[in-house]
């Protein structure tokens, strides 16, 4: 039987940065919990953040579930994870500037080049290429669980273009709209920098051709897109336009949008769709989201691409194991947030060990996302262990395997009343000619009682994430 | 303004405005029902409704029969129906939602809350809702959403936006609903001083919610040639040609005005002409000349703006 923090509670006693919650908890009658529950849900669909799940139909303005029970993090614990967070962000970026370039890590035999260079995320079309500022990933997703008071760990980094910060932002105001005597009696760091923030990330990396103040641009697939809301969201706070792909053109080595008043230059992209659409001429022909002619502009210093293209190599998950490495390559420094143990198939002595103990772990796809095509063993009953199998024997390369963590709980709103659940936190990292973190992040939480998975698309709710200021 | 912004804007005020309009249609169809179907053929009027809302072999083919049911299902419910409330709504609040960023939260709470409203109400069960709840739920909640526009927007190129989509839809439904009646308001011996002459008139009326406004402004009798004047040539009643194209030609200048030379402005060229052209006549001249003619003139020249409006403004000069 495996012992999970809570994060709340020890044993009965409530722990500090809990103190003030509680008493708020243990008084709230019951039918004011669930005339607050209904009031915060008419508010997330009155603002229209709603979330739709690919490939499973259905409703498309599917809420999120929101509880609203906080989560607390004490001031020291914050800055602890922020250092290692930092930490992180630039040895990525490092490893991106490097792998673009020279290849160091790799000719020093830190890094198999197999890894790298014949990576699906691996983009040949901007070797050489250096983006401004040396800054290949602008916003980093690092997603954490925790075992144990000062124990985390980093489950997989997303260094191409995270999403779930509009859920920081949302559920920090309506928790504000709700519960103002809650804000007075704690002392909470605000978030709402965060996209002013980030505008000034995008606007430190214009291209060195820009003249005068950088036009920015969120570029999106467009309103189909499961993410929309967070796209539009965005550009609205940070004042942007929010294009589609159809709605900008390359003329010569600079990308123009189409406006009301004629041709208008953009030095900036913000995109939100994935490097295989961005240039029909150099990826995907197909693409219909992406803008012909992109790439020239880009790598001929036109225009600034956020994240730069082939920034995906770095949060691929078989590079992941070797993130403690670059760490120590490129910063000379020991890594202050440990990775998971990570079992990779394609080692022999790995690939024994897994299939030996699939009951307790997890199994993953290396280029799996949004808790797709993975295997939880604990939870997992014969026949699906044996199916899994088959798929890993097919293809060991395309699997990477971790212990099951006891992953920390929070009390959280259930049905019978309060009930710990398993979190994750993802802060939002931004790296442009400095290193921002706003104190807090987007707390995902598994509603269904024993669930590890705590994915939007698998039944996840988010929570308001505090960081108690001193 | 990026210019595919600009058309949604544009496309969000069109079917705001229409789908008032199949309301009040509605409005005016559930009201034909409960008369008697005599052989003058009161029902005969609602044929002509369906005609000018360019939905009468689609109506035809799905429902052949008029009943209170059928108008409500069709005008309200029906998303074959492109012109039916529901569609249209759905539309509006599609391109507000696309162009989110460049409406102000009350706009978009107004055209969201609307949307979810509409939701509700396709889950009721038909038999609790009556034809007065479905058309003052369309008429209170596009009022709202309008009021939030004038009250919040920024009075930006986006907001003339909306309101030449506003005003061009607008002409247009008028222009469409008295061509498909103009026979009744030509004077004609067989009809003088019978009910039914009168009866249609009052049903044009009330599908452009202008049957109390008539009387205010004319007082006395209902007459084909104080009808006809009121909904073309009246510049206070707010659904006559020329007040839909006046305010279409503001907006259009406010664009024009704030763009400046370098970007051309042929739509308020045009529109200004046909404005122009509107306040030379007079009811008369317009008879003289042949109401069917004059209309099909001012429905060609609505189209022709519309079109300018897209090569302006649309095409972002590429």
């Amino acid at each position: 039987m495996m012992v999970h923090y809570n994060e709340m509670f020890e044993g009965e006693a409530v722990r500090e940065p809990y103190a003030r919650l509680s008493e708020w908890v243990r008084t709230m009658p019951e039918d004011f919990r669930q005339m607050k529950q209904a009031e915060a849900e008419a508010l997330f669909r009155r603002i229209g953040i709603t979330f739709a799940v690919y490939g499973e139909g259905g409703d498309p303005d599917r809420l999120i579930p929101f509880d609203m029970m906080p989560r607390v993090f004490e001031q020291a614990e914050w800055r602890r994870l922020e250092r290692g967070i930092k930490q992180r962000a630039r040895a990525l970026n490092a490893f991106l500037r490097d792998v673009y370039g020279r290849g160091e890590i790799i000719r020093a035999g830190r890094i198999p080049a197999r890894l790298v260079y014949q990576n699906d995320a691996y983009e040949k079309a901007v070797v050489g290429v250096v983006p401004p500022r040396g800054v290949y990933s602008h916003i980093i997703g690092i997603d954490l669980v925790r075992t144990a008071k000062d124990e985390f760990f980093v489950l997989e980094d997303n260094c191409r273009t995270p999403s779930g910060v509009s859920y920081m932002l949302e559920n920090r105001e309506i928790m504000m709209r709700m519960f103002p005597q809650l804000f007075r009696k704690n002392h909470i760091e605000p978030v709402d920098q965060y996209p002013e923030l980030l505008r000034r990330t995008l606007e430190s990396v214009a291209p060195a051709k820009c003249q005068g103040r950088p036009t920015c641009v969120i570029l999106t697939p467009g309103h189909f897109n499961s993410a929309y809301y967070e796209h539009s969201f965005l550009a609205n706070l940070m004042g942007l336009e929010l294009v589609e792909g159809a709605d900008l053109f390359v003329d010569g080595e600079f990308v123009y949008m189409r406006t009301t008043q004629g041709p208008k230059r953009v030095d900036v992209i913000y995109r939100r769709i994935d490097d295989p659409f961005l240039d029909p001429l150099c990826f995907r022909p197909d693409s219909m989201l992406g803008v012909p002619g992109l790439m020239d502009a880009y790598r001929s210093g036109g225009v600034s691409i956020c994240s730069a293209p082939g920034a995906g190599v770095a949060d691929d998950k078989a590079i992941y194991t070797f993130v403690p490495e670059m760490i120590r390559f490129y910063l000379g420094e020991e890594p202050l947030l440990n990775n998971v143990r990570t079992w990779t198939l394609w080692k022999d002595d790995d690939y024994r060990y897994v299939m030996a103990n699939l009951p307790d772990l997890v199994v993953k796809e290396v280029h799996g996302s949004g808790g797709y095509g993975m295997l939880v063993g604990p939870k997992a009953v014969k026949e699906e262990i044996e199916t899994f199998r088959k798929k890993i024997e097919a293809n060991p390369s395309n699997y990477i395997a971790q212990p099951t963590l006891a992953l920390s709980t929070c009390p959280t709103f259930v049905e019978e009343g309060i009930a710990p659940r398993h979190v994750d936190l993802r802060p939002f990292c931004l790296c442009g000619d400095r290193i921002e973190l706003v104190p807090g992040g987007l707390t995902r939480v598994a509603l269904r009682e024993g669930s590890l998975v705590v994915n939007s698309s698998q039944g996840g709710g988010v929570k308001d994430t505090w960081v108690l200021s001193e | 303004m990026l210019s595919r912004t600009a058309s949604n804007l544009f496309w969000m005020g069109r079917h705001l405005e229409r789908a008032e309009t199949a309301a009040r249609l509605l409005d005016v169809g559930q009201r034909i029902t409960l008369l008697p179907n005599s052989d003058a053929g009161y029902r005969n009027e609602w044929n002509s409704l369906l005609q000018a809302s360019g939905t009468s072999d689609l109506f035809l083919r799905k429902y052949g029969e008029i009943t209170q049911e059928n108008i409500e299902e069709f005008f309200f419910f029906d998303r074959e129906n492109p012109s039916s409330v529901v569609s249209c709504v759905e539309k509006a609040r599609e391109a507000g939602r696309i162009v989110r960023t460049a409406l102000t939260s009350q706009v978009w709470d107004a055209l969201n809350v609307t949307y979810q409203e509409l939701r509700r109400i396709e889950k009721t069960p038909r038999a609790k809702l009556d034809t007065a709840t479905l058309t003052d739920f369309t008429t209170g909640h596009t009022s709202t959403v309008r009021g939030a526009i004038n009250a919040t927007q920024l009075r930006n190129d986006g907001w003339h936006f909306i309101h030449i989509g506003f005003g061009l839809e607008r002409a247009d439904a008028t222009a469409r609903l008295l061509d498909v009646k103009y026979f009744v308001l030509l004077p004609r011996v067989e009809f003088v001083g019978s009910g039914l002459d009168t009866y249609q008139w009052m049903v044009i009326l009330r599908a452009l919610s202008a049957h109390r406004a008539f009387h205010w402004a004319y007082g006395g009798d209902i007459t084909a040639g104080g009808v006809a004047d009121f909904l073309i040539l009246n510049g206070e009643s707010p659904r006559s040609l020329i007040t839909s194209l006046y305010e279409t030609v503001w907006h259009l200048d406010g664009l024009a005005r704030r763009y400046g030379d370098d970007v051309p402005a042929t739509a308020r060229d045009r529109a200004k002409l046909t404005l122009d052209a509107l306040q030379e006549r007079d009811i008369d001249a317009i008879f003289d000349e042949g109401l069917h003619e004059f209309l099909s003139w001012f429905i060609g020249e609505i189209a022709a703006v519309s079109n300018q409006v897209h090569q302006d403004y649309f095409l972002g000069g590429s």
